[in-house]
């Protein structure tokens, strides 16, 4: 029994914490259920009066929000998905093949995983305006494969060292070849961990927004983060509608960290892929 | 001799296999990281036309040399390590002792585990409008209420309008969204602790601070150096915040390096002094890293 009193203290600590971290979605959320009002409310509010959904079914239908929330998720889905293939391809290379300059390739993919993505944002839209990519999706894409496969192929290259190579042997003896491994053993063996990086991969191009910013032009072709951004500056005090934009946009990612979060908790403490 | 035709041909056999698994990534990460990273720094040494699209004239070290000489440019650079010298020790401070609270009990560790996890997976742009938000002037301004309810303050504070309130709101921002994630490495290290040695000690009667400053501390010391780096890394590139919060506002003294090397690119056209700064940008990060491997490894030795 005194030991169990004796935790109170730690809870009190833990509670102030989850309070300081909900706090700002509580305002958020309250706000984007609060019917637009020209000035602040006085005193804030944190409890909304009703459960009023007008901003958000207006922030869907205004601006053209819902085609900015279908542009982001068909680009990050192709994104992923292209990712995925392309980075399990490689690691396999590295972790079960043999080829002299394997390491100095390896320390390539390594070396470019150190560079900020920033950094590079100048060259990257020169070189998309010299293969006339700029304002495409092509491009866009291109963009986050490529800044995307060196960490996931790092990643994946250690997962697959630690599968048991018995079953790939007893392929071997049937005559089967390396694709025939890949597709038939190692990836089905790494479903957890495909799974896994390919939620990072797709919430990193989810919220992605300088590139994006950088690249896309033509209104019609935002993805959400950047189409956010404009939304607050065209409705500078409609707080409201801006959160109520806010909370559709971060729904998707919410949804999948919630029903993942086990999984997901330990991926992001592997490698902090989710600090962006 | 025969054997060192034999063994390249043996090496070409092997590349011919490798190649098509690798060749797709292999290009990929060659044209948008490492030929960007090379143009870069030819770039960061030329004078380049944004309409032409190419370069004018080479200029030595010129970019530079202006940089060190550009007030703005240096008042971004004090910026920036004011904000790693703030968030990265605040961050870690508040996710440590998270973690330990986290790993003290066992009802309902998850849940807190989830929400103090949120600020992480949520959107940089999201987060950064609710600050704004919660900052603003005026009595009907969150924290400005708050404040004067707990009569911490007489009149609301105008957080954007000046700049070390504005710089405070940033470095707030900084902690408020890393400590979950720092939390979370650190419950792995503290996790890799057997709970005998924690029962032992209580059974000492050590109190919980001085347990946590003779025992924790030292035992995940490797996480807190690793964790110093990555954080330090991220406070530099870090950018969304200052876009979306002050946008440099007051006049240019809340900019950090990345969100004003942006605008001398994208605003001004400066091509060449962003390419400039970017590759000092490159330069930091480079060492920074350089010192964790080298602290990493004297550890294992």
């Amino acid at each position: 029994m005194r030991r169990k009193l004796s935790k109170i203290p730690n809870y009190i600590g833990l509670a102030l914490f989850a309070l300081f971290a909900l706090i700002p979605f509580q305002y958020m959320l309250a706000t984007a259920m609060t019917p637009l009002s020209y000035s602040m409310p006085y005193p804030p509010i944190l409890v909304p009066e009703s459960l009023y959904f007008g901003n958000f079914v207006e922030a869907w239908n205004a601006n053209h929000f819902s085609q900015y929330f279908l542009n982001s998720l068909i680009v990050a889905a192709i994104a992923t998905v292209i990712i995925m293939l392309v980075s399990s391809a490689g690691a396999y290379a590295f972790a079960r093949m043999q080829f002299p300059g394997r390491e100095f390739v390896f320390y390539l993919y390594l070396f470019t995983m150190m560079v900020p993505t920033v950094t590079n944002l100048i060259p990257q839209f020169l070189l998309m305006k010299d293969l006339k990519l700029v304002d495409t999706y092509l491009g866009l894409l291109l963009i986050y494969i490529g800044i995307g496969v060196p960490s996931n192929t790092f990643f994946l290259r250690n997962f697959f060292l630690g599968l048991p190579k018995e079953l790939e042997e007893a392929v071997i003896i049937d005559g089967g070849n390396h694709w025939q491994i890949y597709w038939r053993i190692v990836l089905p063996l790494s479903k957890p961990a495909l799974g896994t990086f390919a939620i990072l991969a797709y919430s990193n191009v989810w919220d992605e927004f300088l590139i994006a910013l950088t690249m896309i032009k033509t209104p019609d072709k935002r993805t959400l983060p950047i189409a956010l951004r404009l939304f607050q500056g065209q409705n500078l005090n409609n707080w409201g509608l801006i959160f109520a934009a806010s909370l559709i946009a971060v729904l998707p990612i919410l949804i999948i960290y919630i029903v993942m979060q086990k999984k997901l908790i330990r991926g992001g403490a592997m490698d902090g892929m989710l600090k962006g | 001799m025969a054997s060192s035709k034999r063994k390249f041909m043996i090496g070409c056999q092997q590349w011919l296999k490798a190649l098509p698994f690798l060749i797709f990534g292999f290009v990929l990460m060659a044209m948008f990281i490492l030929y960007p990273l090379i143009r870069n720094i030819y770039i960061s040494f030329t004078d380049f036309n944004v309409i032409k699209n190419e370069v004018t004239e080479f200029v030595g070290a010129k970019n530079y040399l202006d940089l060190l000489k550009d007030k703005n440019y240096l008042i971004a650079f004090r910026n920036t390590l004011l904000y790693a010298l703030v968030t990265v020790p605040g961050q870690m401070f508040f996710g440590l002792i998270l973690a330990s609270l986290v790993n003290s009990v066992r009802k309902g560790q998850t849940f807190f585990k989830v929400v103090c996890y949120l600020p992480v997976i949520t959107s940089w742009v999201v987060v950064s409008l609710v600050f704004k938000y919660l900052f603003m002037s005026g009595k009907g301004g969150l924290i400005n209420y708050a404040l004067m309810q707990l009569h911490l303050i007489r009149q609301p504070i105008a957080w954007l309008q000046s700049e070390w309130t504005a710089n405070v709101v940033l470095w707030l921002f900084g902690i408020w969204k890393g400590v979950g994630w720092v939390m979370i490495i650190y419950l792995a290290a503290l996790q890799g602790v057997p709970s005998e040695v924690y029962e032992a000690s209580e059974i000492d009667g050590a109190g919980a601070v001085r347990r946590f400053f003779s025992m924790t501390l030292p035992m995940v010391r490797n996480t807190t150096n690793y964790l110093l780096t990555v954080l330090t890394i991220g406070a530099f590139g870090a950018y969304i915040h200052v876009m979306m919060i002050t946008e440099g506002a007051p006049l240019g003294t809340t900019n950090e390096l990345m969100n004003y090397m942006y605008n001398t690119a994208f605003s001004t056209y400066n091509i060449g002094s962003a390419a400039a700064q970017a590759v000092l940008m490159g330069v930091i990060v480079l060492i920074l890293t350089m010192i964790q491997r080298r602290v990493s490894q004297d550890q294992m030795n």
